[in-house]
């Protein structure tokens, strides 16, 4: 069964004063199914988070359209939980209220307190429900935030590079709570990242997106069983699959911010602008 | 402390000199020591100085009040609709400009001299700074807050009472201080001009040559000061910054 369907879609911004656009990306289509992880892999300025927020309905697409569960997306809803890339927590309220924020719209008092303790014992912070925000570390905020969006129990869960801001062990140990709790809520997942180990280790595929102008590059799936290792062969080629192609795109990135000074494949040092002979020959 | 009291011993002497030398008049410059025996005669024996701090507080937290009120409400409109902002928000930084004792004589002309003039420049005086900083803190408020809270279904008057709102109080509480500030010396200059309080017991004082009793006004306003900075505002403020992170 399909769940989120992603047909031609552009976006496109404009400056007025300037009467100038930028386009982000352009003709992109995707299909995702129920209860897939998928990871949206790229390099900055693909527009990956763009999509995503299309998709949250945070933004709204210049051309094409996003349907999700058979509705066309035109603003957030209750189907769609998103896990930001800060923790995006409310500083004012302890990390219970925090996570009943989003539920006391939907049910009362009671059942949102029960609801949301529930949710924050599946992230382990049950010692924590009474702390506010700015007592926690990086990792217990996000974790508070994913409890957050799982307790209004969307069907789609949308994350931002929700880990990219946390340390290596941190990061590891998250990633086995979130395939815990994917594998326990069949949630349909899509996942923002830059990092291609994280998006291996995760997703069922892989949207690889590239840039100048953003569009799907290549879409690989993961065949490897779970739990996975990073260390096995098939792990460690993929990756380099993955590398290579990416490899291009971030090329691009850095000639685009550098211009033509740069180059990756020599050392940026001993490589002289001069030495251009037989370049545009 | 040994600081203010070397400071106040240092004073009683060049007072005590200039009895015997007359640098100045002997009748402007006063004495720390009678300073102090005028606060205790007019607190607790004709009771000048409690009825006049009693008229001056009273029309303080009136004025502070209607600030504080008018200004966030007046920020909240200049924060979310941008035709007020261009209209009224330009306006409200030419008001601000102007120092509030400024509409004394107006006031003088419409309500007297009393308290209603006199409140009313308070007011005036806490207003325009509570605006901007309501303004400021509402439009300032991270926007990943507001994009997370749509998400969980929030949006129009909703987002901005349950989000925007309390996202911005680190920002009222500043304007809510330097409205108290503001407030305070407007209160000071209109009463000098106008009757009843300490302003006008200080120009009172002064008419009877008795410069004890000025400094001793000068002290009950400088005690009230720094009660209000370091017991109140500051309290405040040190929780409410170290819970919105920003300690």
């Amino acid at each position: 069964m399909t769940d989120v369907v992603i047909e031609q879609v552009e976006k496109t911004f404009f400056d007025k004063t300037k009467d100038t656009s930028f386009t982000v990306f352009q003709h992109i289509d995707a299909e995702i199914k129920s209860g897939e992880f998928v990871s949206l892999l790229g390099p900055s300025g693909c527009g990956k988070s763009t999509l995503l927020n299309i998709i949250a309905g945070l933004e709204s697409p210049t051309k094409g359209k996003i349907t999700a569960g058979g509705a066309e997306v035109t603003g957030p809803g209750p189907d769609r939980g998103v896990v930001f890339q800060e923790s995006a927590l409310m500083p004012w309220l302890s990390v219970l209220d925090n996570v009943m924020f989003g539920l006391r719209k939907r049910m009362k008092k009671e059942e949102a307190k029960e609801r949301a303790e529930y949710f924050l014992k599946l992230v382990h912070l049950s010692k924590f429900i009474h702390a506010y925000p700015h007592e926690l570390s990086g990792g217990m905020k996000q974790r508070v935030s994913i409890a957050r969006t799982l307790a209004f129990d969307p069907d789609i869960l949308l994350m931002d590079e929700p880990f990219g801001a946390l340390d290596e062990q941190t990061r590891s140990m998250l990633h086995k709570e979130v395939m815990y709790i994917w594998e326990k809520t069949k949630k349909t997942v899509i996942f923002v990242t830059h990092n291609i180990r994280e998006s291996i280790l995760l997703s069922d595929r892989i949207v690889l997106m590239g840039t100048r102008p953003g569009r799907i590059v290549e879409t690989f799936d993961v065949p490897l069983e779970r739990p996975r290792k990073t260390s096995s062969a098939a792990f460690g080629k993929l990756e380099e699959q993955i590398q290579q192609k990416l490899a291009v795109e971030i090329e691009k990135v850095m000639k685009e911010e550098l211009g033509d000074d740069y180059n990756s494949k020599k050392s940026a040092l001993l490589y002289h602008t001069d030495r251009d002979m037989g370049n545009h020959i | 402390m040994l600081f203010f009291i070397t400071l106040i011993v240092i004073w009683e002497i060049i007072y005590r000199l200039n009895l015997s030398f007359e640098f100045f008049s002997v009748t402007a410059f006063p004495s720390p020591l009678q300073s102090v025996r005028e606060l205790y005669l007019g607190f607790f024996e004709t009771g000048i100085l409690t009825e006049a701090l009693v008229t001056s507080f009273q029309r303080l937290i009136v004025g502070f009040v209607i600030a504080i009120i008018v200004g966030s409400l007046l920020g909240l409109v200049l924060a979310r609709s941008k035709f007020a902002d261009e209209t009224l928000g330009s306006l409200v930084i030419a008001l601000q400009s102007i120092p509030s004792i400024v509409w004394l004589p107006i006031m003088l002309m419409l309500f007297g001299g009393g308290n209603s003039s006199i409140i009313i420049i308070v007011a005036l005086g806490g207003t325009w700074v509570m605006t901007s900083n309501m303004r400021l803190g509402i439009k300032s408020v991270q926007p990943i807050l507001i994009r997370a809270a749509r998400t969980m279904g929030y949006k129009g008057a909703e987002l901005v009472w349950r989000v925007m709102i309390p996202a911005s109080v680190p920002s009222f509480l500043s304007g809510t201080r330097l409205a108290w500030a503001f407030g305070w010396r407007a209160l000071m200059a209109a009463e000098l001009i106008g009757s009843g309080g300490l302003g006008r017991t200080l120009m009172d004082a002064r008419d009877f040559y008795n410069m004890n009793l000025v400094i001793a006004i000068m002290i009950i306003i400088a005690v009230i000061g720094i009660i209000m900075e370091y017991v109140i505002f500051d309290r405040i403020e040190k929780k409410v910054f170290a819970r919105w992170g920003l300690a």
